[in-house]
């Protein structure tokens, strides 16, 4: 514990402290829901359209209705222009995304039908897929989607030998000692798990103390989350 | 939570606790506790418990009327749109009188408005009707669109809002469940009058006593 004491983040926070945190509901008037989620300079947009019948009909599902992700960075999120449009990464994004939220949704009464989910990230600074999820939930929510229950997803690091929760993009380029690992967790309100990833060397003893971490973090996301849907109503 | 009282919940969260009450729409029971699975209001009416939803699309109810637009016509009904992810169906032998099956055009054409009833709901998509009082096509008058889930609020308790703007401004209102409404009065003046009345309830769809809020309004307006 004395490390983390001692440990230095280029940005000067805590171990465990996040970037500030901001979310809002409604942002997009013209979608059946919208949200939009941030991590200090990572911000995402998240609106869902639907459910509306599915386009090709070839991929109409009859059983159950379908959840469609869809990530995208925009050109100008980053420091330097990225190409828009699809790219390999985008693509991998979105699936992930997908996976990430399909176990809470309870879309099997909508038959032929999908659910469409379109994140933009407006300004990038590590953590996108995360913040894009966050945005996500909370416009599925809005859009009156039956859900299980919230999820909050946030990236743990480990920079060096130390972990680390929400990293920003100079830490996720960390190069001293070990470097760096990242990993993007998803968890339910609850605690359980639907994503995660990992890139980077860790030993499983640092895996469950991360995954410890991701749920401390999680809550702190959650309750972000939980004002943003509450307060998107003015009840007098 | 208070009898009658409404609070907002998100999905996930413990509506009530207590294993005495019956989960409604919108809600699960995990052991003794109701969870609420949308984004809504709860309410609670005699040990049941349910979630209202605020926003998302318009779920097609049977026996709603709604109003919608001939999108398309076959060889034996009407393609209507009503905006429901699913689409809905007026069928030929729906409509109240003789129609030859060439002339189906004449009776309802494509982009034409008409108010019909759901009849049923199945996999293929939404039975329309015509044959009642007050259903058929749309020949003049105003359109309005609004969110669905402010229909409620535009009816009022028992239709006490409805009523109210209709006595007050003079006009016809037929309200689709679907958030689409119909305002027939003599004078553009009038229908415009009540589009104004009409938004002014959904963008106030919140406060309590909205009814007395719309009297008052009614007033001010009339001042000017």
């Amino acid at each position: 514990m004395n490390a983390a004491k001692t440990f230095k983040r280029p940005d000067g926070r805590k171990v465990d402290e996040m970037r500030k945190m901001e979310a809002k509901v409604g942002v997009v008037p013209n979608a059946d829901g919208s949200a939009s989620f941030s991590f200090g300079d990572t911000i995402a947009i998240a609106a869902v359209y639907g459910p509306k019948k599915m386009h090709p009909q070839h991929q109409q599902d009859p059983a159950k209705g379908t959840l469609r992700c869809n990530y995208n960075m925009l050109s100008f999120s980053v420091t330097d222009r990225i190409r828009p449009g699809p790219s390999r990464r985008s693509t991998e994004i979105s699936k992930i995304t997908q996976w990430a939220l399909e176990p809470v949704i309870m879309i099997k009464k909508y038959p032929n039908m999908v659910v469409d989910v379109h994140i933009h990230i407006l300004q990038a600074n590590a953590s996108t897929r995360c913040a894009g999820i966050n945005a996500a939930i909370l416009a599925l929510a809005h859009a009156g989607i039956p859900t299980k229950e919230l999820v909050s997803s946030v990236s743990i690091g480990k920079l060096d030998k130390q972990l680390v929760v929400d990293l920003n993009k100079y830490e996720e380029d960390w190069e001293e000692g070990e470097g760096a690992t990242d990993i993007p967790i998803t968890m339910t309100n609850s605690g359980k798990v639907t994503h995660l990833q990992l890139d980077g060397k860790i030993t499983s003893k640092d895996l469950k103390e991360a995954i410890n971490l991701a749920s401390k973090a999680s809550k702190e996301i959650y309750e972000v989350q939980k004002k943003a849907l509450k307060d998107s109503l003015n009840i007098k | 939570m208070e009898n009658k009282e409404r609070k907002i919940v998100i999905p996930g969260e413990v509506v009530i606790k207590g294993g005495d009450y019956l989960p409604g729409e919108g809600t699960e029971k995990k052991g003794d506790e109701i969870i609420s699975l949308r984004y809504g209001l709860a309410e609670e009416i005699n040990r049941l418990v349910k979630v209202i939803a605020l926003s998302g699309v318009y779920e097609s109810r049977r026996g709603n009327v709604i109003i919608g637009k001939v999108e398309n016509i076959t060889f034996n009904g009407w393609v209507i749109d009503m905006g429901a992810p699913i689409s809905s169906f007026l069928s030929l032998t729906e409509v109240p009188r003789y129609v030859d099956k060439s002339g189906l055009s004449e009776v309802l054409d494509i982009g034409d408005m008409v108010v019909a009833k759901i009849v049923g709901i199945n996999a293929r998509g939404i039975d329309l009707t015509i044959k009642s009082r007050g259903l058929g096509k749309i020949d003049d008058g105003l359109i309005v669109k609004i969110n669905s889930n402010k229909v409620p609020r535009v009816i009022g308790k028992e239709g006490s809002m409805i009523n109210l703007i209709k006595k007050e401004a003079g006009c016809n209102i037929t309200v689709g469940q679907n958030g689409i409404i119909w305002i027939k009065g003599d004078k553009v003046e009038d229908e415009l009058f009540v589009k104004r009345a009409i938004l002014f309830v959904t963008e106030n769809s919140f406060a309590s006593g909205l009814t007395e809020e719309v009297k008052k309004w009614f007033e001010r307006e009339r001042k000017k």
